[in-house]
Parts: C-alpha cells; structure tokens; sequence
C-alpha cells in the first residue's frame, strides 16, 4: 500500500476498502504511524487510541469480508475531545477534566461506530470550545500544517489540523461562533456546521446550549454529505433535537446550479473587508455565475451587533452549564480544601483556564439582578432581530456568500494579550449560530501560500443545498485539493 | 456602568472563583472591554422586540414521565474524587 492514500477522503477511502486494494487495519496502521511522526510538532490529538483503532479496523475488515459493509465502514476518523468516548479520556482540553474517563459515548460517536468507522483519537481544541485560535488548551496550542508559525484557529484547531495534514481523513468538530468554519477556512478544509438540533448535542460536553452544534471537518463536501448522513437525525436524548426528516444528501449533489440567487451581504464586502481576501472570493463568485448563478446585493442590518450579543448569551450560558464543575462528582479537585467553600473556590480556579473563568465571570455579571434586563435580554432581542434580517434575505435568494473570516490563518501569540481583537475574528460566523442556521466554509483560493475561506450560510434544516452548491464548486476548481506541503512526502 | 476592583471580586465569589491580585487586575482591564463590546447593542432601540432565547423558537418536547435511566451508581462513584458507602465526599459542613 502506497502512502499516498492518506491523501484520500472518505468516499475515496471507502471505495478503496471495498475493492480491497488494501485493509482498513493496514490503512489505520498508516495513519497512526503518520500520526506518530507529525503529532509532536503540531500537536493536534490529545489523546492517540491506537489499541482500539486496530481493534475496530479488524471488526471492519470482517465485515468487508463478508459483504456487510456500509459507505463508512473501515474509514478511519478522530473526534473533537469534547465528545463523550466510553472509555477514553474526554478533556475538552481542560485541567478540569484531564482526569475524566467517560462512562457512555456521545450520539455522534455512537452513531459513527455503528456505521463501522474507526476513531484514531481525541483532538486538541480551545479549552471547553472557548477561543478561536486554539490557544487556550491545556494541553498547548495546535500548530497550522500550512505554516506552523500560525494558528490553525478554534475551537476545533486540533480536528482542522489533523485533517489537514492528512493525519485523518476527517474529523468531527463543534461550532458555536464559528468553531467548524474558522479552522476550516485557516486550514484549506471544508467545514459544515449545521442547522442548530439537526445533530443531536447528547454526550458534548456543553459550552452555549442554545448555540452549539456539532458538525464535520473534510476535505470536500461529499465527505461532509457521508458525514452529515451518519450523524444527523433525531435524538430523544438531545431535548433541543429537531424532529424533522433527514434527507439523502448524496441524492441531490449533482444537481446543476442554473437559476441559483447568491446574497452578498453589503455589509460583509462593505469598507474594512481585506482586499487579500476579497480577491479569491470575487473570484470564487464569478465561478458559481459561470455555473449559471446570479449574484444579488442583499443586507444584514444588524450584524455588526452579532458579536455583542454572542458574548453575553455564550457567557451567560457557560456560566450556567460550568456551575457543574465543583470538585465534588467527578474532574478535577483541589488538593486539602479547608472548608466546601475553599474546595469549590480553589477547584475552579486551579482546574479552569483564563479564558474560561473570563467568559463566566461576564455570564456571571450578565445575569446578576439588575443588569438582568439591560444584558441578557437585550442580546435575545438582538438576537431575534438578526434571525430577522436572515429570515428576510432568504425571501429574495437561495444561499448567502462572503469570506469566512476576516483574515488568513495569524501568528500564534499575536492576539492572545486581548480577548476583543480576538472575538473581533468571528464578525462574519457568529450571526449564523445566534440564528441557528446551517453554514460551511469551503476552499475558496490561497493568498501568500494560505488557505481562504468562502461562507455558505443557507435555510433552516437545508443542508442538502449548502451541500449541492459546494460539491458543484468542487467539481469546477480544485482548491479543495490543495495541501500543506512541507510535511514529508506522502 | 464602569467596573471596580470590588465588583470583580464579588462577581468571583459568585462563580465560585478565586483570583490572586494579578488575575483580579487582568480581569478587571479585559472584562471592562470586554463590556465596553457588549454595550454597542445599547445603541440600537428594541422596544417591543420579542427575545429569542432559543433559535428554533418552539416550546420544549414533552415525553412521558417513566424512568428511562438504568441504575449506574457504582460506575457513577468511580469518576468522584473521594467517595465512599455509596456517597460522594466533601470536607465537613456542619461541625
């Protein structure tokens, strides 16, 4: 077997393993020895669970043997460490939870194991999904495989680079401000986050129920279609999952474009968009007209207010759901607390990072008597405005369209010192998730050797069409296929 | 509504942290810019606008009130930091 399958996909890896050019524990051998040679330098997994790969890559080639298999089974991928394993050690890149053995598995993880996928491991991400650089890890930050000088960006940095640098061949990864599509621009992937309550949330570790959304890192869109197929669907489990039917996503990702109203929201192209990044995306837009799209100026009034309202809903919230933390039932626990008040205090402070006690303390304040009306409630009525604002666009178009982020992937360290430059990185995901609608980042061109991110943001539970419309993209250009190269040959 | 050094410490207590001098000065400069982000929404007028506290907008699912958890105490108790007799242990409360 040539390495350079590692430069496969899913739907390529799983073509592969059925015709028997090579055996899923063969394939997973690879990977992990890639893994072996590369992790240390870009420190994308937290966890490696080789002994359990090999063991599930084994009960996948039987049931390639037999004829039993599935369009996933045998295909090695890694999850997010803030998915719940049975078994193995589920972080969330805190000293909180370094010690924590999860006693069931997520519905994502469970779901993928019954399609017969092989986890390779537990990724690196921003400490409780909290960052958009993934620096704030316990465990140290994640290098960009593109330029390990970069930030591969966050919260799910350390899925964007194992993908990215072909040490899996996808990744789950989760998306509350933009999470899934930040890293997918900086890295050269295809990110899908979708609808909020399309994948079921039970067994993730809870940052902002009422935004965050697990979702799929790729190297193309028909990789996230396999992916989205797998995981999506109701979950009584999950009390927020949508009752609404999943559709075959792989039926509809050949139909043609023609006819197809692309929104550009003037404030996205308006003064202030980096005219590096405008570039490939104009360009990437006269592809989708070249494939028969018309292109309309639309508008998204509030946006600009996204950013202030995510960060007191988000806050408020992970104040809320990190109250579990005590010390007392399971994680991390401070050594000799004199008194409960003393072993609730020290275990907070000692097993949470900065950035985690930061965002808690201005959920803290957000919800105090008082401030109540003047915080928490104005952001839901801002909230409700820019859910509006979408709501209104889609009358007069299909799919919305803009860069991902503001910039390429930048320095590590360069914006650690203050948290508002770094919030200010999500100006373009954040409205998506506080309106629960389904986004992607695609490959949209690179600028100075980095990758560029193109957004999709499309209807409510329409995932399919957000689909569609990358996969034709794929099909035109091949930025998708572009990798870092300075990592040894493949 | 500009910060002190007192209101850090008291929103500390309520979330159950505890800051040193440096971190408590940390917080106080990166919360109140951080505020300072937040009151830009104060600029735009929302009377009668309805929150949303939930994107898809629908009241929470009902389901019928049977037991659907199996009894998982001892696997349970096995995650606690100190644990013993079935029960999850904590320095004295009442003396």
């Amino acid at each position: 077997m040539s390495n350079q399958v590692l430069n496969q996909g899913i739907a390529e890896t799983a073509r592969a393993l059925r015709s028997g050019a090579h055996s899923s524990v063969e394939l997973t051998q690879a990977y992990l020895e890639r893994i072996a040679a590369h992790n240390p330098a870009l420190n994308a997994f937290i966890t490696v669970t080789a002994e359990q790969a090999l063991a599930q890559a084994a009960a996948a080639d039987a049931a390639l043997a037999k004829g039993e298999a599935g369009p996933l089974t045998g295909v090695p991928l890694a999850h997010k460490d803030l998915f719940c394993t049975n078994g193995v050690r589920t972080s969330c890149a805190s000293r909180m939870l370094d010690n924590f053995i999860a006693p069931y598995d997520a519905t994502v993880v469970q779901r993928l194991q019954d399609a017969g996928m092989v986890m390779l491991g537990k990724t690196n991400m921003d400490e409780f999904a909290m960052g958009s650089s993934n620096e704030n890890s316990w465990y140290g930050p994640v290098r960009n495989p593109w330029n390990p000088a970069l930030v591969p960006g966050g919260s799910s940095g350390g899925s964007a680079a194992a993908v990215a640098a072909r040490l899996c061949p996808a990744a789950t990864a989760t998306d509350t401000g933009g999470s899934i599509r930040q890293p997918a621009s900086f890295c050269g992937l295809t990110g899908l986050k979708p609808t909020y309550g399309r994948v079921s949330r039970w067994g993730m570790v809870a940052y902002a129920s009422s935004l965050d959304q697990a979702g799929t890192l790729t190297r193309s869109a028909e990789d996230a279609a396999l992916l989205l197929q797998a995981m999506a669907g109701f979950d009584p489990r999950d009390s927020t999952s949508a009752q609404v039917a999943v559709p075959n996503y792989l039926a509809t990702l050949d139909k043609p474009l023609a006819g197809l109203r692309i929104g550009l929201p003037k404030q996205h192209f308006a003064n202030g968009l980096n005219a590096a990044i405008e570039a490939p995306i104009r360009a990437a837009l006269a592809v989708f007209e070249s494939l028969g799209a018309t292109l309309h100026e639309i508008s998204l009034d509030n946006n600009h207010l996204s950013i202030s309202a995510y960060y007191v809903i988000a806050p408020a919230e992970a104040s809320a759901n990190l109250s579990r933390y005590d010390g007392v039932r399971y994680g991390y626990r401070c050594e000799a607390p004199k008194d409960l008040e003393d072993l609730y205090k020290r275990t907070r402070s000692e097993g949470f990072g900065n950035e985690v006690k930061r965002r808690i303390m201005v959920g803290t304040y957000a919800l105090c008597a008082g401030y109540y009306d003047a915080y928490y409630i104005k952001a839901q009525q801002i909230r409700r405005l820019i859910r509006d604002d979408f709501t209104r666009a889609f009358e007069e178009v299909d799919v919305i369209m803009g860069p991902t982020t503001p910039s390429t992937a930048f320095a590590l360290g360069s914006k650690t010192k203050d948290p508002v430059t770094m919030y200010l990185e999500d100006i373009y995901t954040i409205g998506v998730n506080l309106a629960g609608l389904p986004g992607m980042s695609i490959p949209a061109g690179l600028v100075q050797g980095l990758p560029v991110g193109l957004q999709l943001v499309g209807r409510d539970f329409d995932e399919a069409h957000l689909l569609n419309i990358a996969h034709q993209f794929q099909l035109a250009t091949d930025w998708h296929t572009r990798a870092p190269a300075d990592l040894g040959e493949l | 509504m500009a910060l002190a050094s007192k209101d850090i410490e008291i929103i500390a207590h309520l979330a159950r942290l505890h800051l040193g001098e440096a971190a408590q000065q940390e917080a106080l400069g990166s919360i109140t810019d951080i505020l300072g982000l937040i009151d830009q929404m104060q600029a735009v007028d929302t009377t009668g606008v309805e929150p949303l506290a939930h994107p898809l907008d629908v009241p929470q699912r009902l389901r019928e009130d049977v037991v659907t958890e199996t009894d998982q105490r001892e696997q349970l108790l096995k995650l606690a930091p100190s644990a013993e007799n079935g029960l999850f242990l904590v320095p004295k409360v009442i003396e």
